[in-house]
């Protein structure tokens, strides 16, 4: 705002000052709905989880909901001493590494693909929204089909193409790397075409004259993508990945309807745990301390994600 | 440009380039197709041995048995139940999150105030909160309260998941709106709140239909806290129905191709009606930079 308009702004508040609802307590007066939901929700029931968690409260004992300084710990002491707790971190870090990675670089790839496209564009558009109607729910079903060793799509296909026998169909929501590679590959499924069609509309929003100018000076196609694109595309990357790292938690769904964890907790993430132990084993102690320790993760991989994002818009 | 410049060369390339994009998209869109195909095939064809690629007939089968038209199915899924829940709470809460989502973000994009940026973050951070970890919470007060299997307290809790996204996207919105005719407003006597009516709130018409869908299918599409707080066919939705559903039978496959794309549906209408808005709406932050 310019000096002159704020100081314009301001003449006009004192002379509204009398019929204005609070002018000053304007901005929170539209803020409070908001935040009285949000508190309710999330703020207040986050609180209670924290309580609760401090306590060793189980469903079938009601007395259990009591606390006790001495043992305030005991949930977060018992976990950090599980081996099942450190397997299912270890492999939502793997998970959360390996799918916001390729689905970067997926999405990346596919819209400067897209972008070279000569013709039939917006057909094509229309297409890569298509997993876009599919609910993380459906598309865990989808692909628990398709990886069934028996009926499944991808098994069947192999065995049409003569590439395995009848005997040797591969178990792949089962086997050790396969169950994580089929969570991941159905995940990858899901969020790509939201990427994709970021980071195409903003390929195609850039200047003309700066590529002009590139070829003008003889640069070659991977430079222009180097040193032009990428740095112009930083804002585009930048609301990719905030929408997706605000959805890292969906990949719950997914996971609990392709093989729940299992089996022998391959498979198991931090969410799905956290779920079976409150939901399915009604410790609610436990399961506070575990969800508590989601919230922490969750809010933490987003941080630390913003920063790499911040950092590299600096460098460039 | 490409093709104004044409060169049996640069011919080549553009034809490379494109048969490698439609190879790349018919992979990608296959597995939704053949999801889609197999909600229309007749049983013995989906557990042939060795499998039937091309249907050979086309049947509305699987939807009937899902509407109980079929007598001899003595079991079926409450489908019309969880439509209407579904609806139900999709509909309210995307209406109170938006108007609440649209109030906030003017506020952000508008205003200076103490713990602006703050403010904002924690909005934000409340989103990335799991459902699992609020699932359980939430399921402990409303047994107190006795709102679990109801459909309010589930719509309450919907609004709340939300309005921060609502927030992130009407606060991009109303960014785009030029300053100066909300200042034009003020200098012409308007006072704040009829100017947000008059002026900003019109014109951010599309965005606030960018909000609505993004709620909206928020609450259709959401599994984990509704399968916590409804354990009964009268409050449950689509997704916990669906849930139900394979995990009642040995899993029927077609039904649950069926099943799901009844509940795609309505993003069908969105995919559809957004084409062009929706890129828009969710890199209007990014063009201003």
């Amino acid at each position: 705002m310019s000096t002159q308009a704020s100081t314009q702004l301001k003449a006009n508040q004192e002379s509204n000052r009398n019929w204005q609802i609070g002018s000053r307590w304007f901005p929170f007066f539209l803020l409070l709905p908001s935040f009285v939901f949000i508190i309710i929700v999330t703020g207040f029931p986050l609180l209670y989880s924290l309580y609760v968690s401090f306590t060793p409260y189980e469903l079938l004992k009601p007395n259990s909901l009591t606390f006790e300084l001495p043992k305030a710990l005991n949930n977060y002491s018992r976990l950090l001493n599980d081996s099942v707790f450190w397997k299912s971190l270890g492999n939502t870090v793997l998970f959360l590494t390996v799918t916001v990675n390729l689905e970067y670089f997926l999405a990346l790839g596919l819209s400067q693909l897209l972008a070279q496209v000569t013709r039939g564009q917006a057909i094509m558009r229309t297409m890569l929204m298509i997993p876009m109607m599919f609910a993380p729910i459906l598309v865990g079903f989808q692909f628990r089909w398709f990886f069934n060793s028996n009926l499944g799509l991808v098994n069947n296909a192999l065995v049409s193409l003569g590439l395995i026998g009848e005997q040797t169909r591969i178990a792949w929501l089962v086997d050790e790397p396969l169950g994580m590679i089929s969570i991941i590959i159905a995940t990858i499924w899901m969020n790509l075409p939201v990427m994709t069609i970021i980071l195409l509309a903003g390929t195609l929003s850039l200047p003309q004259e700066t590529y002009e100018a590139a070829d003008v000076d003889g640069a070659s196609a991977w430079q222009k993508f180097r040193f032009i694109t990428l740095p112009l595309l930083a804002p585009f990357t930048y609301i990719a990945l905030t929408i997706r790292s605000l959805d890292v938690a969906r990949a719950f769904d997914i996971v609990r309807i392709m093989t729940d964890g299992g089996p022998a907790r391959r498979t198991e993430l931090i969410w799905t745990y956290a779920g079976r132990l409150a939901i399915e084993d009604t410790k609610f102690g436990l399961g506070s301390a575990m969800s508590w320790i989601t919230v922490i993760i969750s809010v933490a991989f987003t941080i630390y994600l913003f920063r790499q994002l911040v950092k590299s818009r600096i460098v460039e | 440009m490409i093709a104004s410049r044409v060169s049996p060369h640069r011919r080549r390339n553009a034809i490379i380039i494109n048969g490698f994009a439609w190879l790349v998209l018919i992979a990608l869109a296959l597995p939704a197709v053949w999801i889609i195909l197999t909600a229309f095939r007749s049983n013995a064809e989906i557990n042939a041995s060795p499998p039937v690629w091309i249907p050979r007939e086309i049947t509305l089968e699987a939807f009937g048995n899902m509407f109980g038209l079929n007598p001899n199915l003595q079991q079926r899924v409450a489908v019309e139940a969880y439509m209407f829940n579904s609806l139900f709470v999709a509909l309210t809460s995307t209406v109170i999150s938006v108007a609440a989502g649209t109030l906030a973000g003017y506020a952000f994009s508008r205003f200076h105030f103490r713990f602006h940026t703050a403010a904002f973050l924690a909005l934000m951070l409340s989103r990335t909160v799991p459902g699992v970890a609020l699932s359980l919470p939430l399921f402990l007060l409303f047994t107190r309260l006795g709102l679990t299997n109801n459909l309010f307290g589930l719509s309450f809790v919907y609004i709340a998941v939300n309005i921060p996204f609502a927030i992130w996207l009407m606060d991009g919105f109303f960014r785009q709106i030029p300053r100066d005719l909300t200042e034009a407003a003020y200098i012409d006597g308007c006072g704040y709140w009829s100017a947000f009516r008059r002026v900003d709130l019109p014109l951010a018409l599309p965005g606030l239909a960018t909000a609505a869908i993004f709620a909206f299918l928020a609450s259709w599409n959401e599994f984990q806290i509704v399968s916590v707080l409804a354990r009964n066919n009268a409050s449950k939705t689509f997704p916990p129905g669906l849930f139900t559903f394979t995990e009642q039978f040995t899993i029927d496959w077609r039904g649950m191709c069926a099943m799901s794309v009844l509940m795609m549906i309505p993003a069908i209408i969105f995919v559809i009606l957004t084409q062009r808005n929706l890129v828009r709406g969710l890199t209007f932050g990014a063009i201003k930079g």
